[in-house]
């Protein structure tokens, strides 16, 4: 009888693992900030074509090691890498556009009532500004009636692209800043409380009163935490949606920088958002399993063509019609060992 | 064993010889028993091979970091992974105070819990009271964690901080943020006590109640039969129990992280937000770079492994001194 059973399970698990061979699986691992798109594009993926993209959210670092080390088929992260490409001869890609926004925690401001500048947020991340009814806060919300309560920031305590978008745009927007905190995955933060990821910091904010923190627009929306609209280049006040994010793409250089690891914040535009950022892929030159490089690549191919609509529900931006083929172009120069492109 | 000993005791005792099947019976059992011995002894000595391996893997992981620094890391108050500078003292500093806390507020309710369900608890009470605090020992940390910010925290900003800064003690300054050193050691405080009270309770059903009720019948008052007949008596259980309590403490990582507020700063005000060993392996660990990040990283968790050591250590030293004195 337990014989029976027992054979019966190994059959089972014979056919589903045959079952498993038949179709292709992807696996990826990296950037947090993109993790909620690449799971709802892998939903859709496999209900179309049946292969499975397994992506480990474990953070834009973790993905740069997973990809080096080759223990996954692709790598994702927010911060692109700039020399270190060549150096470990891999190809980087953009995926996906997102926005950053400032939140806050103050009794009686509503979701976009508060605005702020680069130059007025860097000064209160870098501790110069510590009280809401600051002159300088008050100069550009005429109207908003302010607390004098302290300003307690909250920031990543984990390292994270979000923070190098964040402190990319405060850096330069505002001089002080970039040299008294620095730019990067990790800062050295003066004053207040860390969060660990992006949900972390929104737990942070909608708890402590009269705090400020940043997270990717999502969380913001999703936690009904109040974001603070930006004053951006040409001077003109906007809220954060994925038009504006769409904006910051416009006029953007995409091939100055290997890889297409351009930085989106700070663009001209009138209705352009201040702090966006794309996600990027990383992928090896040199396929050591040009199938599996080849399923990812159409995964990617499949998200650009499908997966436009499900990014603007999510309130992510789509990589545009030109960039796309742009970086489609760039896939050609993934070899196999024989050196034959593996994307056809 | 036990029943081969039982025949050979019989066998001396009617004084018989030895029959050739009777020794055989014997020496069968002789390889049993020595069989037995050596698969239990290979699992223990399982046990002993993680623990050495655990340590050394620490010790070999770490070594960049005390080759950079020496000694020194164990006296660096700078932590930052922006500039590549790492020293030990905030998260030593987090992890002690924060356990300091937890132990001086989880201490007496926990012995008071436990001499109620001893003492004085109606017995049709005890069964339930027992088990919901063993209940709450099986509480998993993350939860502790999400209560301790969605809930505790805006409670201690709002109506515990403000008053205790009013009175300007320097180790309670302001802001009141909610999240801190001193929300942790609460959060900490109320994850130990089910582990300690239901330690103690134990170890205090372990008094012969001959003892007690002749204590009881000199006119003894509950608190003095506790005093002088069940504490003495208890001493080693007790203060097992607190070990058992502050190692919990020491080593807890989710709920801290969560309301410790996750701040590589030195401070002395148990309001600010601060960060224990426990809490900068949980942020930091996934993204740390390999240079000198992980071995720093890795050196932190060799010195709690040390410290964990040092209290199981002073545990068994306390409790194989004491004996039962009454008083």
């Amino acid at each position: 009888m337990r014989f029976n059973k027992l054979s019966i399970l190994a059959g089972a698990v014979m056919a589903l693992s045959s079952l498993a061979a038949q179709a292709a699986e992807i696996t990826g691992a990296g950037a947090t900030f993109p993790a909620p798109m690449y799971a709802k594009w892998a939903e859709a993926y496999k209900a179309a074509t049946g292969n499975q993209l397994n992506y480990q959210a474990i953070g834009s670092g973790g993905g740069q090691k997973q990809i080096i080390a080759k223990t996954v088929d692709f790598g994702a992260t927010d911060d692109p890498l700039g020399a270190r490409l060549a150096e470990e001869k891999l190809l980087q890609f953009p995926a996906i556009i997102g926005g950053v926004v400032a939140v806050v925690n103050v009794p009686g401001i509503t979701p976009g009532q508060l605005t702020m500048n680069g130059k007025v947020l860097g000064d209160i991340f870098r501790g110069a500004i510590t009280t809401w009814n600051d002159a300088k806060i008050a100069a550009i919300n005429p109207g908003v009636t302010l607390p004098a309560t302290p300003i307690t920031l909250v920031y990543r305590s984990d390292s994270s692209g979000t923070t190098a978008t964040f402190t990319d745009y405060l850096g330069f927007t505002n001089d002080k800043f970039a040299t008294e905190i620095g730019i990067g995955k990790t800062v050295n933060w003066k004053s207040g409380v860390g969060g660990k990821g992006n949900a972390g910091v929104a737990a942070n904010v909608s708890k402590i009163a009269g705090s400020i923190g940043y997270v990717e627009y999502a969380y913001a929306k999703q936690n009904k935490l109040a974001h603070a609209a930006m004053i951006n280049r040409d001077g003109k006040r906007v809220q954060p949606d994925d038009t504006a994010f769409a904006a910051a793409t416009e006029k953007a250089n995409w091939e100055s920088k290997p890889g297409f690891g351009i930085s989106l914040n700070d663009q001209p535009g009138a209705i352009t958002w201040p702090i966006t950022t794309a996600s990027f892929i990383l992928m090896h030159l040199t396929a050591d399993k040009p199938a599996r490089s080849a399923e990812a690549l159409k995964f990617f191919d499949w998200a650009y063509k499908n997966g436009k609509q499900l990014a603007t529900d999510l309130d992510y931006v789509p990589i545009p019609e030109a960039v796309v083929t742009k970086v489609q172009a760039s896939w050609k120069n993934i070899k196999d060992a024989q050196g034959n492109p593996v994307w056809k | 064993m036990s029943a081969a000993a039982s025949s050979m005791d019989l066998s001396k005792q009617s004084n018989t010889v030895y029959s050739e099947e009777f020794i055989r019976r014997v020496h069968q059992f002789n390889w049993q028993d020595r069989l037995f011995a050596f698969v239990t002894f290979s699992f223990a000595l399982l046990v002993m091979i993680g623990l050495g391996g655990i340590l050394l893997s620490l010790i070999i992981e770490s070594a960049p970091v005390f080759k950079q620094y020496g000694l020194g890391f164990l006296a660096g108050t700078k932590w930052s992974p922006a500039d590549d500078v790492f020293g030990a003292v905030i998260a030593v500093y987090g992890t002690l105070v924060t356990s300091g806390i937890a132990l001086l507020i989880a201490l007496p309710l926990s012995f008071g819990i436990a001499v109620y369900l001893t003492e004085s608890c109606p017995l049709i009470l005890r069964r339930p009271l027992g088990t919901a605090i063993e209940l709450l020992a099986g509480v998993p940390s993350i939860v502790y964690g999400f209560w301790g910010l969605f809930v505790l925290a805006p409670l201690i900003q709002e109506y515990v901080q403000p008053g205790i800064i009013l009175l300007n003690i320097p180790m309670f300054a302001g802001p009141p943020l909610g999240i801190g050193v001193f929300t942790a050691g609460v959060v900490l405080a109320l994850m130990v006590v089910p582990f300690i009270a239901s330690v103690m309770r134990d170890v205090f059903e372990t008094v012969p109640q001959v003892l007690k009720e002749s204590a009881y019948g000199l006119g003894c008052t509950t608190w003095e039969v506790v005093r002088s007949i069940v504490l003495p008596y208890t001493q080693t259980g007790v203060v097992g129990a607190v070990m058992l309590g502050l190692g919990r403490a020491l080593g807890e990582t989710m709920a801290v992280t969560f309301v410790i507020g996750n701040a590589n700063r030195l401070s002395g005000n148990l309001f600010a937000p601060g960060n224990s060993i426990a809490s900068t392996l949980a942020n930091e660990f996934a993204e740390a770079d390999p240079a000198l990040h992980i071995p720093a990283l890795f050196a932190l968790g060799l010195i709690l492994f040390v410290i964990s050591f040092l209290v199981l250590a002073l545990a068994k030293y306390m409790t194989s001194r004491s004996s039962f004195k009454p008083r």
